[in-house]
């Protein structure tokens, strides 16, 4: 049995984004949406966690450091990607320094809707996120009796 | 007693061979098995006197006795003459000042003194020249490889080392000769020595640096050697005994004087403040110097005669402002340590506290405080040796002294990295030695029967605080890295075998006495107490359990959970905010440029600064001492 | 006989308090900010994870230095309760404390770099205090060891009024609570990311929550001292500090740490040298 599902901490990271998803990010701490509920920590620090949520897209500065904060992070681990500009550039995709989604640099699990993605999709997503954690577990597990 | 003259007398045979053979290969021979001798005779002195009581000796003292007027009379003229050459003119007051009280003692008194025993041998004796032999014998064999090296690195200076071991020898001879004396006079001449001969080795580089400190080493103490000298022509004056065991058991009035004052002759010598700066001078010497003066010489005979003293003082106004002195000294020297990066600073500030513990434990004076003090000299002096060695060789092989540069210790040196670690572990970890003594300690503090309880126990509240913070970044900066897969530096196979195996034995004596200690306790330290204060004298023995318990957990935890989690996780890099780093803490800086990243660790200068403390102690300590004259003579 | 048997206990229920205590912090802080808050047995639904994910490791001593300070902590406890002398077992927690620094050093980023340098000065400002509260007790009650005080009957909080106070201040550093989370914290970010515990993951970060479950079960024992005199009373006690202290962490900013080294030493002066002062006086040297 595992425990990814009842206890994922994330990370949340802010590529090229407006801020408008980030906010909502942060709105999903607040008391209305409060994703402790679920377990859910945001740690602000790839080692600790197993979700890493990225908003806005990828950009030639950033590409390198989502790829090492993806590297430090242990296994099992998901990334979420939230909002249009985290999955393809969204409204910032023409720019000169854009490169595109974050599926450009590392795999991403989930994508989640909206410019800015709502609450409501967010944990949506993270729940989703959740499923593919656990079967990636199982797989590791698997790995490694083999 | 044969022992006694024997351990006294056969260092000066290596000193003066070494003086006179200027050879290499000969003086490691001589040094190695000279260390063989006088361990090995310290050793069967333990096996002589483990069950025996105390024994006193008469030996025929008359041409002894003008031997030592002579070497007294030469010495004086030599230090006055120094004096004057180097315009230190305090030295020269002083001197004069000795002479001349000991002179009108020699022609106006002296035939009128019939001293009974001169030499005699208790426990506390057996425990001193125990570590006089050695741990004062190790650091003399590791003298051999340090001072090769030292003089490799340091061309500028002249190469000396005949000179440089002769002194360690008559070293270890006076301070063998220092802890034997029952007669004040000769406890007074060995005194004089181990003075001077701290004074010849801390200037022996000659620079200007190193002459300014050894003179300030040398006018401080004389300062109490002058105390000291004031004592013994008290004494004979009033017509009053001049042996240690009899004024020991003297009625309290009528020697306060005279103890009052050599209580100050021990301040001076174990640096208490305001006279710590001297210790702080003397490490411009070479290490073995400093460990020699800081772990088992010099300073020991200060704390030495304070423990010796202790029952006369113990619960009169003197005694409580001895014990106020090295209060004081205890918790601001542990403030200063934790503002010093330098490793040797670090330590000479952790020894004067310390040292302020031990007179402490001295001025309280009740058995439980006794045996505290003496168990802190015990482990202070193996575990701070080995400290010293460690840093001596350290600072060879990376060329600073610096605790900063300590980093990546087990990847560059990791046999030197366990030592170092292990010294300090000893230092300040349950349930090494300085730990078991400081729980004892609070727990005699609580049983003293006045007010001096609460602020006695407030400053070791504090002061065992921050030795936590000052050791602990210590330790943290060793084991510190992420180079891990660095290569073995070569400078780890440089170090001589003499060194090794010095500091070797240092760390198992370390740990050995933790596991020890019940028997050290039960054979040499308890009897002591019980003989001097005439009860039996028990701390619960059922503590020797749990302590036992806890040193085998300490070393057996450690020992295997690091070999057994080794190699069982991935290695990464470490999280710096999501840059790419690489080993060395190096990392991606902006515009394609790599950086590293410097760590730190934290000084507090402007909580815990030198200056203010150091005027602070200084302030304070000489009132108490000017109020302890003042308590004695009333 | 039973005072081991109660030693052997808190080495199996301690965790499982500890746990409980913790998740219970977690909802009544959830209630505080008006949130839900997570499930009561969140904290070891987070440790059994832990267990499961994979461990990275920047150097070979850093999980080392974390197993034994969590056996030092579980042998501190376990001490404590089995009716040893207390001031020894202190010794033993700060050395289990040194191996959580230690530990942090070792993994030498600079956040947990800082961290462990933090928790150093947080040691330092705490540690006065702790050796003062034990001086008190043995000054009431003439014994070091949990029982003789329990068994002694007398309420030490009417004696000590001013240590307990004092202690309850330290108390928050060791809870880790904020205005004292200088050097760790797991809510949201900080400015030192996760201080001590930046560079450890999976397993290494289990055995630091395991140990603090203990920790804090042993830290509520010395709670209990004070009330020990009456039973439900002091285990009332107990859980009443444990709430303050939540209520403390969510009504309080952080401090710096020059704040909470300057204002722990003085706490401990005022209160617990006070109180020690006034002891020895109407008690008689
Ligand atoms: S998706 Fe919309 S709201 Fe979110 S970062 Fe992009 S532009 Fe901003």
């Amino acid at each position: 049995m595992s425990y990814f599902k009842k206890s994922p901490w994330l990370l949340h990271y802010d590529g090229s984004s407006c801020n408008g998803c980030d906010i909502e990010v942060l709105a999903c701490l607040t008391p209305l949406y409060d994703i402790e509920r679920f377990g859910i920590i945001n740690t602000g620090n790839p080692k600790h966690a197993d979700i890493l949520l990225i908003t806005g897209g990828v950009n030639e500065q950033n590409a390198d450091i989502i790829k090492n904060l993806y590297d430090q992070m242990p296994d099992p681990k998901v990334v979420v990607a939230v909002g249009i500009c985290a999955t393809s550039g969204g409204v910032f995709a023409e720019c000169y320094n854009i490169l595109g989604g974050i599926d450009k640099v590392i795999p991403v699990d989930v994508y989640v809707m909206g410019c800015a993605a709502r609450p409501e999709a967010i944990i949506d997503g993270v729940v989703k996120a959740l499923s593919i954690l656990e079967e990636k577990y199982t797989t590791m597990k698997q790995e490694k009796v083999a | 007693m044969e022992t006694l003259i024997f351990l006294v007398a056969f260092p000066l045979l290596p000193a003066a061979l070494l003086l006179l053979v200027p050879n290499n290969g000969v003086r490691n021979i001589v040094t190695r098995g000279s260390f063989a001798v006088i361990a090995a005779a310290s050793v069967y002195l333990l096996w002589q006197g483990i069950g025996a009581q105390p024994a006193f000796y008469s030996l025929e003292a008359g041409l002894i006795d003008e031997g030592m007027f002579v070497i007294e009379v030469f010495l004086s003229a030599l230090i006055f003459f120094l004096g004057v050459k180097y315009r230190n003119y305090l030295t020269s007051v002083f001197v004069t000042l000795q002479f001349a009280l000991m002179a009108v003692y020699e022609f106006v008194y002296a035939p009128g003194v019939a001293i009974e025993h001169n030499l005699f041998v208790d426990k506390l004796s057996i425990i001193m020249a125990l570590i006089i032999g050695i741990i004062g014998g190790l650091i003399c064999v590791y003298a051999l490889g340090y001072m090769k090296d030292f003089h490799s690195h340091h061309h500028d200076m002249k190469d000396n080392r005949p000179f440089f071991f002769f002194v360690l020898f008559v070293f270890l001879s006076a301070m063998f000769g220092l802890v034997f004396s029952n007669s004040l006079l000769w406890l007074f001449f060995f005194w004089e020595v181990t003075t001077i001969c701290s004074f010849l080795l801390i200037g022996y580089t000659k620079t200007p640096e190193a002459t300014r400190n050894a003179f300030r080493a040398l006018v401080m103490n004389l300062s109490g050697g002058l105390a000291f000298a004031g004592a013994i022509f008290y004494l004979a004056s009033q017509g009053l005994t001049l042996e240690l065991d009899k004024l020991i058991t003297s009625p309290h009035g009528l020697v306060m004087i005279p103890v009052a004052l050599m209580c100050f002759a021990g301040i001076t010598k174990s640096a208490q403040m305001p006279f710590s700066s001297w210790l702080l001078g003397a490490m411009v010497a070479p290490t073995p110097t400093s460990a020699l003066l800081h772990s088992s010489t010099m300073v020991k005979a200060g704390v030495y005669l304070a423990i010796r003293l202790a029952p006369v003082i113990s619960g009169t106004y003197v005694g409580d402002m001895v014990a106020l002195v090295g209060g004081v000294t205890f918790l601001l020297a542990a403030f200063m340590a934790i503002s010093q990066s330098n490793a040797k600073r670090v330590l000479a500030y952790s020894t004067i506290s310390n040292l302020g513990l031990i007179i402490v434990c001295a001025g309280i004076g009740t058995a439980p405080a006794i045996w505290a003090g003496i168990f802190l000299i015990i482990f202070h002096a193996i575990a701070k040796s080995l400290l010293f060695l460690c840093v001596g060789t350290i600072e060879h092989r990376i060329g600073s002294r610096d605790i900063e540069a300590m980093g990546n210790m087990f990847a560059k040196m990791p046999g030197m990295a366990v030592m170092l670690l292990i010294g300090i572990c000893g230092m300040f970890i349950a349930p090494f030695g300085m730990l078991i003594s400081k729980w004892a300690a609070i727990k005699a503090f609580l049983d003293v029967g006045t007010l001096m309880s609460p602020i006695l126990i407030l400053i070791l509240a504090y002061g065992s605080a921050v030795t936590v913070f000052f050791w602990a970044k210590w330790m943290g900066k060793i084991i510190s890295a992420n180079t891990l897969f660095a290569p073995r530096d070569p400078m780890n196979d440089q170090i001589s075998w003499d060194e090794w195996f010095s500091e070797w034995a240092h760390t198992v004596l370390t740990v050995a006495i933790c596991l020890a200690f019940p028997l050290v306790s039960q054979w040499l330290v308890e009897p002591y107490i019980a003989g001097v204060y005439g009860k039996d004298f028990d701390l619960t023995k059922s503590m020797y359990m749990i302590t036992f318990i806890m040193v085998v957990m300490v070393i057996l935890v450690p020992a295997i959970s690091f070999p057994s989690q080794r190699n069982s996780y991935a290695f990464g890099t470490a999280y710096m905010s999501g840059r790419n780093t690489y080993p060395g803490r190096v990392f991606d800086g902006s515009i394609a440029t790599r950086k590293q990243a410097t760590l730190k660790n934290y000084y507090l200068q402007s909580f815990f600064g030198e200056d203010k403390f150091m005027k602070l102690g200084v302030v304070m300590c000489s009132c108490i001492i000017l109020i302890m004259f003042g308590v004695a003579f009333i | 006989m039973t005072h081991l048997s109660i030693g052997i206990a808190y080495i199996f229920l301690a965790p499982l308090v500890g746990g409980l205590l913790m998740g219970v912090d977690r909802i009544v802080s959830a209630r505080m900010q008006r949130r839900v808050g997570p499930p009561l047995l969140q904290p070891f639904y987070d440790v059994a994870k832990l267990l499961q994910k994979d461990t990275i490791i920047v150097n070979r001593l850093q999980n080392p230095a974390l197993v034994c300070h969590l056996v030092f902590m579980i042998a501190t406890g376990f001490l404590f309760f089995e009716g040893s002398d207390i001031l020894l077992i202190i010794f033993l927690l700060t050395l289990s404390a040194v191996f959580l620094v230690l530990a942090a050093y070792a993994s030498s980023s600079p956040f947990s770099h800082a961290g462990a340098e933090r928790e150093l000065i947080l040691m330092t400002a705490y540690e006065p205090m702790v050796l003062l509260m034990l001086v008190g007790f043995y000054k009431v009650i003439d014994s070091f060891s949990f029982y003789t005080i329990v068994e002694s009957g007398k309420p030490l909080i009417l004696y000590l009024p001013g240590i307990f106070i004092g202690f309850l201040y330290i108390l928050t550093m060791k809870f880790r609570k904020s205005p004292f989370d200088i050097s760790i914290s797991e809510h949201a970010h900080q400015e030192l990311v996760s201080g001590l515990t930046s560079d450890f993951s999976g397993r290494s970060i289990a055995l630091v929550n395991i140990a603090r479950w203990y920790e804090d079960v042993f830290l509520l024992g010395l709670v209990y001292l004070f009330f020990s005199f009456n039973v439900l009373g002091g285990i009332a006690a107990v859980l009443l500090t444990y709430l303050f202290e939540i209520l403390i962490d969510n009504t309080f900013a952080r401090f710096k740490w020059e704040a909470a080294l300057r204002s722990a030493w003085i706490v401990a002066l005022v209160l617990g040298g006070g109180n020690l002062v006034i002891l020895y006086a109407f008690m008689g040297v």
